[in-house]
């Protein structure tokens, strides 16, 4: 896994390459922490070229998108592939994420 | 035609990708089960193997994981099994009950009971097998693609 880490406007955008699995889900959250410990509040995660997600993976978007709410700021999740949609609605996870289709709609309103 | 992969994993969460990715390569047959492969199969086989690697052996590197893989027709069998004590699976709690759904673990055995035909522990609770069914046709299992 690799990610990228962009700005559109005042949110940070990360992009996801790869699978996002318990090998490496740390990286993913050191960046984000390490983002949110600079000031930064609003964040997306862009998902357009992730292959898949395991329960690791999921459990540190939910702990990110808690810290991120206890700063007032907001966690945003784009772009999933039908695989990680159904991950996501199997275990409820997409009641807790505002889940936009496109990166372009995620950030509208942001 | 049945095959059989057997392999001896060293207890490093790193490995796990590759191992996985190398399975599924040799389980691809055909288009109409590529996706119960790419994502039921593969996701339940990464959950099994750190549950081994983590809870299991508790991250001890001095440890091994055992993973056998036997393709038969019309389905694939995967047995995991760590050198740990064993814990009871009837005791992981629902992870999608409001209570649970913040939490940031717990929905591994979850994932795996919802997307493989069937998850069966030995009695010690250190040994998990999964199998799932590829060639009736029926579309992935849980309701989001019912």
């Amino acid at each position: 896994m690799a990610f990228h880490v962009n700005r559109e406007g005042d949110v940070t955008v990360l992009d996801v390459d790869g699978q996002l699995i318990v090998g490496n889900r740390q990286e993913l959250k050191k960046a984000v922490l390490n983002e949110l410990e600079k000031g930064e509040r609003k964040f997306l995660v862009d998902f357009t070229n992730t292959g898949y997600i395991d329960s690791s993976g999921l459990g540190v978007l939910v702990s990110l998108s808690k810290k991120i709410r206890e700063q007032d700021g907001e966690l945003r999740l784009a772009s999933l592939n039908e695989d990680l949609r159904t991950l996501f609605e199997l275990t409820k996870l997409d009641t807790l994420f505002r889940i936009a289709d496109s990166r372009e709609e995620a950030l509208e309103g942001f | 035609m049945e095959r059989e992969l057997v392999f001896e994993l060293p207890n490093d969460l790193g490995c796990i990708e590759e191992a996985v990715e190398f399975v599924v390569g040799r389980c691809s047959t055909c288009q109409e089960v590529a996706r119960k492969l790419r994502l039921n199969f593969r996701v339940s086989l990464v959950e099994a193997l750190s549950n081994a690697m983590i809870y299991g052996n508790g991250r001890d590197p001095h440890k091994r994981v055992r993973l056998e893989v036997t393709m038969k027709m019309g389905r694939v069998v995967a047995r995991v099994t760590d050198q740990g004590r064993g814990f009871d699976p009837e005791c992981v709690p629902d992870p999608t009950t409001p209570r649970n759904l913040t939490r940031e673990g717990g929905r591994g055995l979850f994932l795996m009971r919802q997307l493989m035909d069937e998850v069966r522990f030995n009695e010690q609770g250190n040994s998990v097998t999964l199998t799932l069914h590829l060639s009736d046709g029926e579309a992935l299992r849980g309701k989001a693609s019912a």
